[in-house]
C-alpha cells in the first residue's frame, strides 16, 4: 500500500527540516512531499502540521490558503500530526499576538510562559523561548511512543504552550519550571510541542512510528 | 526534570572546509564539515554552529551546500553564522537547512534588519552575535564594548545595552563571545557573561576562551550561560563531547546524556 505524507506547507513551517527527517525515518517506503493543494493532501495516508513563527501569522495563511477545511477534513480520518506551532494551531485560542483565534479541532488554549520564572535548583532566572534539550515524561501509552524510552529528553524552542480542557487530552509532560503539555493525542490526532525532526535519534523513532501508524 | 545546558561545537567553515585544525585522530577527512558534523553529533553534541569564514561573496554558495548536507543526515538543531546580511541570505540558509542564523555586523550597521528578520523568520531562529572587549580600567567598575568585523572594528556601543536592545528587536538567543579570552583558552569571561545573561530574557550561548572542561562549568555556574560554545578544546580531541557533559553532571549541571 503506497504511503504517501503530505507537509502541509503554508509558508510559515520548518518543513525542510521535516521532510528530510521523515525521509531518512521512513527510507524507501514512504513518499514525502510538501503542499498546499487540498486535493493533493486528502489524497495522501498521511498528514503533518508543522510550523515556526508567530501563530497569527500562521492561522492567518492557513486560512488564507483555505487550508483549514483541509487541516479539519484530514485530522477527521487520517493519521495526523501536529508539530510546535502546528500542535498549537489545533486549538481554540492562543495568547499569542494580543489573542488569536486557532483551529479549534481539540478542546484548550494556548498560554504564554511567565516572563519571571526562576529555575528551583539554581535560583536563576528562566529564559524565554524555553529552548533546548527537555525531558519528555510519556503519560500513557501510545503507538508513537514504541521504543522510545520514558523521560527522553527532545529539543524544543517555544515560548507559549497549550493546556488541553481535560486531562485525557494529554500524551506527555515536561516542566519549565511547572508541568505542560509537550503531547497529545485523541483519535488520529498525535500532536507535540517538541521538534522530533531536531531531537536526533528519539526524533527519528517518532516520525517512524508514526509512519506505521493506523491512527 | 529540567531542561538541559547545551554544549555547542563550533566550526569555522572557509570555502566548504573546515579550518583551524580539527585533528580527530581517526578521521578520513579532517576538513569535510559533513563527517565532522557527523562525529560530534554521535558524541552527543546539543547543538552545531558554523561560522563561514569565507572571504569572498561569491562563495558563499558553498556555505548552503554544506548546511544542505550536513542538514540530511544530522538531526540536531543548526546554526550558521558569518556575513549575513539580508532576508534572502537567511531565506537561503534556512532553506538549505539551518535552524537559526547568527548576525552580527549587519545588526551593527542596521539595527532594523534584526527586527525585520525576525518578523519574517520569527525570533526561534535569529540569533544576535556580540563580540565584546572589556574597556574599563582595572579598579573601574565592569564596562565592555561590541567590535565588528571579527573583532576589528570598534562599534562604541555598550555591550549590555546592545544585548537588550537586540533582544527587544526580536534576537531569540545571544551568541557572546568574548574578544579578550578568544583563542586564550583562560576561559570564557565570567563577569561579562553574567551580567549579559541577568539583563536579557532569551538564552546566552557563552563563547570565547574555553581550555578545560572546568571552563565549560563555570560558563554555566558562574556565568549563567544557557549554553557553552566551543572549537579548540574539542576540535583537537583532548576531550569528547561526552567526557564535557559527564564533567558538568558532576558538578550538578542538567545535561542531556
Amino acid at each position: 500500500m503506497a504511503n504517501r505524507v503530505a507537509i502541509i506547507d503554508y509558508g510559515m513551517g520548518n518543513i525542510h527540516s521535516v521532510t528530510k527527517a521523515l525521509e531518512f525515518a521512513g527510507g524507501d517506503t514512504v513518499q514525502v512531499f510538501v503542499s498546499h493543494d487540498a486535493e493533493e493532501i486528502l489524497r495522501a495516508e498521511r498528514v503533518v502540521l508543522p510550523g515556526v513563527g508567530a501563530i497569527r501569522d500562521c492561522i492567518a495563511e492557513i486560512t488564507r490558503l483555505g487550508l483549514d477545511e483541509v487541516i479539519r477534513e484530514a485530522a477527521q480520518n487520517k493519521p495526523f500530526l501536529g508539530v510546535c506551532v502546528g500542535m498549537q494551531a489545533l486549538f481554540e485560542h492562543s495568547e499569542e499576538n494580543g489573542g488569536t483565534p486557532c483551529l479549534g479541532i481539540l478542546p484548550g488554549a494556548v498560554h504564554t510562559f511567565a516572563t519571571d520564572m526562576i529555575d528551583p535548583a539554581s535560583s536563576v532566572r528562566l529564559k524565554i523561548p524555553h529552548m533546548g534539550w527537555n525531558q519528555v515524561h510519556q503519560s500513557r501509552e501510545h503507538p508513537l511512543w514504541r521504543g522510545i524510552e520514558q523521560d527522553t529528553r527532545f529539543y524544543f524552542v517555544h515560548s507559549y504552550y497549550v493546556t488541553p480542557a481535560g486531562e485525557q487530552l494529554t500524551a506527555a509532560v515536561s516542566s519549565y519550571p511547572r508541568p505542560f503539555a509537550a503531547a497529545v493525542a485523541q483519535d488520529n490526532i498525535f500532536a507535540v510541542q517538541f521538534h522530533p525532526e531536531k531531537s536526533h535519534h528519539a526524533g527519528l523513532a517518532l516520525y517512524a512510528n508514526f509512519l506505521h501508524w493506523d491512527g | 526534570m529540567s531542561l538541559a545546558k547545551r554544549i555547542i561545537p563550533c566550526l569555522d567553515v572557509d570555502n566548504g572546509r573546515v579550518v583551524k585544525g580539527v585533528q580527530f585522530v581517526d578521521i578520513r577527512d579532517a576538513g569535510d564539515p559533513v563527517e565532522i558534523a557527523r562525529r560530534y553529533d554521535e558524541q552527543g553534541a546539543d547543538e552545531l554552529t558554523f561560522l563561514d569564514i569565507t572571504a569572498s561573496h561569491e562563495d558563499r554558495n558553498t556555505m548552503a551546500e554544506v548546511v544542505e548536507q550536513v542538514a540530511g543526515e544530522v538531526f540536531i538543531p543548526l546554526t550558521v553564522g558569518g556575513g549575513i546580511r539580508t532576508s534572502p541570505d537567511i531565506r537561503h540558509l534556512l532553506k538549505a537547512g539551518a535552524d537559526k542564523v547568527a548576525i552580527n555586523t549587519a545588526a551593527v550597521n542596521n539595527p532594523g534588519f534584526v527586527k525585520e528578520a525576525a518578523g519574517r523568520f520569527g525570533s526561534q531562529c535569529i540569533v544576535v552575535a556580540i563580540d565584546a572587549k572589556r574597556i574599563s580600567a582595572e579598579g573601574e567598575p565592569a564596562r565592555w564594548e561590541i567590535f565588528t568585523h571579527g573583532g576589528r572594528n570598534p562599534a562604541s556601543l555598550d555591550a549590555v545595552a546592545w544585548a537588550r536592545k537586540m533582544v527587544d528587536y526580536g534576537a531569540g538567543e545571544i551568541l557572546l563571545t568574548s574578544m579578550d579570552r578568544d583563542g586564550t583558552r583562560a576561559g570564557f569571561d565570567l563577569e561579562l557573561t553574567r551580567a549579559v545573561s541577568d539583563a536579557v530574557s532569551v538564552p546566552v550561548i557563552a563563547s570565547g576562551g574555553v581550555g578545560n572542561l572546568e571552563h565549560l562549568a563555570e560558563g554555566i555556574l558562574q556565568g549563567h550561560a544557557d549554553a557553552v560554545l566551543a572549537a579548540s578544546i574539542f576540535h583537537f580531541g583532548e576531550y569528547t563531547i561526552e567526557q564535557a557533559k559527564c564533567f558538568m553532571q558532576d558538578k550538578g549541571i542538567e545535561v542531556r546524556l
